[in-house]
């Protein structure tokens, strides 16, 4: 192989095709772990604002120009906030609707972190911070390389490896905390464990491509429609479909135009009329 | 185990949660192989009362004891091989088949890691096969009835293979076969198992079917407690629910007919 030829497929495009499958994975099966764990098959690591969180801690990250390592524990840190605030607020107010009160508190905390993510870009400096932060933000993955990998890979198979662990506990805490509990799970430290798990996925991934929207939500509903709730099919079916979904639509973000289009904005634009359909049919099958 | 103690035996118990108390003072013991059938009417927290016992709600005050031991403590693993619970409404609203659901009974029997073994898909198979739901196993959970339903959920409590099974009004949302079906399961349990039952129910006359003894719960306390036929009485039940109603007796001597006198007149 020729020297430039390797660089291109060795430094380049392997990087990109790596990171895709593991951003992609660690999306949708943290969003599986998020939906049985709520009990709630509406939410997804966006929704619960754990990606604003993570986006946030992450943009301070840049903003103070810390190392990659220092970004992604910032990336965590503000990923595990996030959710941490989220099931409070939703915990201390015991409405009639828990799940949809879940949902609101992710999209208000979610825009509170959006908006510190804001102020940060306002703050920043516009010749070089404030490009590579909204560039960032979009979501993409045309800046990966091997340095990214080295902190993606870890994060991401230290938390499935926790997740395939906990498979078959984390089924029995979709039926609530006080059934699962009868049935000898300790809850609390069950919880705790796998929000670890699906944050530290998800604030990896964040970090490694910004905001990536609708993966987490979609390919686990449309996994769970296809083989049914158990966590044992769920989960390696949501890191195939999460993985190969954002490889195709990288390939095509970066493929279809002349200029390459952010990753985020195009999941977004197919997640969408995906998951209203979702929605519509979802309902049909009675367990929305 | 202490000989001649009972399986079950609740002492002084008190409960509710912080600051709504809604029983005081409430004992009683129940014996390996027997059922007790809990009375009262809504809001008289047989629910609260069965979840203190589990353990799923701390006692405000007095203890519960399993074969003589103080269960203060205990985790959540050891009440879980000792307790079989059937909720009122429960198996949450995840896709899973029956199988799946009676399954998860097994949990405490197997390590935070482990996947169900052989023997744990024997024991759920057969808890399904006591309660003649084999033809639901492969069903979804959320497409089958209400009260196939109750049926899984009892069947996932006997796959815990407990000692002690506590039911929350099993047979609520049942047909009329099915209830009797359920009742007659309970008891051969009871009987052929040794298994100690703790159930409630808004049907009197279910107590005679299956009950050794009964307890009534009146006003957060408990108003009566011994066998069937001594507590089921007009005076009880009026005390208990505050209808009139006529406790008649049939062929044999261990069953009656409960009929509120305004359907008699």
């Amino acid at each position: 192989m020729s020297a430039p030829a390797e660089a291109v497929v060795l430094r380049i495009r392997l990087p990109r095709v790596f990171a895709a499958t593991a951003v992609g994975a660690a999306l949708a099966s943290s969003g599986a772990a998020y939906q049985s764990l709520f009990r709630n098959p509406l939410v997804s690591p966006d929704i619960l604002g754990v990606s604003a969180g993570a986006a946030f801690g992450a943009v301070v990250g840049i903003f103070l120009s810390l190392p990659v390592l220092a970004i992604e524990v910032a990336a965590f840190v503000g990923g595990i906030a996030a959710v941490t605030i989220v099931y409070g607020i939703a915990t201390a107010i015991r409405g009639r609707d828990a799940a949809l009160i879940l949902v609101l508190a992710g999209v208000v905390i979610g825009a509170l972190f959006g908006a510190g993510v804001g102020l940060l870009k306002y703050l920043a400096d516009p010749c070089n911070q404030l490009p590579a932060i909204t560039f960032w933000l979009l979501g993409s993955l045309a800046a990966a390389n091997l340095r990214d990998l080295t902190s993606l890979l870890p994060a991401v198979a230290i938390g499935l490896m926790l997740l395939a662990l906990l498979r078959w506990r984390i089924d029995v805490m979709t039926l609530g905390d006080e059934e699962a509990a009868a049935l000898g799970v300790n809850t609390r430290l069950l919880r705790v464990v796998v929000i670890a798990a699906a944050t530290l996925m998800t604030s990896a991934a964040v970090a490694a491509s910004g905001i990536i929207g609708w993966v987490g939500l979609v390919v686990p509903h449309l996994a769970r429609l296809l083989i049914g709730a158990a966590f044992t099919r769920l989960l390696p079916v949501s890191v195939l479909f999460g993985a190969g979904y954002l490889l195709a639509v990288d390939t095509v973000a970066r493929t279809l135009g002349t200029v390459e289009l952010p990753l985020g904005v195009l999941t977004a634009v197919i997640g969408t009329p995906v998951f209203l359909w979702l929605l519509a049919f979802s309902r049909r099958a009675a367990w929305s | 185990m202490v000989l001649n103690e009972p399986r079950l035996r609740i002492e002084d118990l008190s409960y509710g949660y912080p600051g709504n108390v809604v029983g005081r003072h409430v004992s009683f013991s129940v014996g390996v192989g027997e059922v007790l059938c809990l009375l009262g009417r809504n809001g008289e927290g047989k629910s609260t009362l069965f979840k203190t016992i589990l353990g799923l709600l701390p006692p405000r005050a007095g203890v519960v004891r399993v074969d003589g031991g103080l269960t203060t403590g205990w985790s959540v693993r050891r009440r879980a091989l000792t307790f079989g619970y059937v909720p009122q409404t429960g198996g949450g609203a995840f896709p899973f088949t029956v199988a799946e659901l009676v399954l998860m009974g097994r949990t405490a029997h197997r390590g935070p890691f482990s996947a169900p073994s052989i023997a744990d898909r024997r024991a759920a198979d057969e808890a399904i096969a006591t309660l003649g739901i084999g033809h639901l196993a492969q069903r979804e959970w959320l497409r089958v009835s209400g009260g196939e339903r109750q049926l899984a959920l009892v069947a996932r409590a006997l796959a815990q293979e407990p000692r002690i099974l506590v039911l929350d009004e099993p047979t609520a949302s049942l047909d009329f076969g099915n209830q009797v079906r359920v009742l007659e399961a309970i008891r051969s349990l009871a009987e052929s198992r040794g298994l100690t039952v703790l159930l409630s129910t808004h049907h009197p006359e279910q107590a005679f079917a299956c009950a050794d003894r009964v307890a009534v719960l009146a006003g957060g306390e408990l108003l009566e407690i011994g066998p069937p036929v001594e507590v089921i009485t007009s005076d009880t039940l009026r005390r208990c629910y505050a209808v009139e109603v006529a406790v008649l007796p049939v062929a044999n001597d261990r069953h009656r007919v409960c009929v509120p006198r305004s359907y008699l007149s």
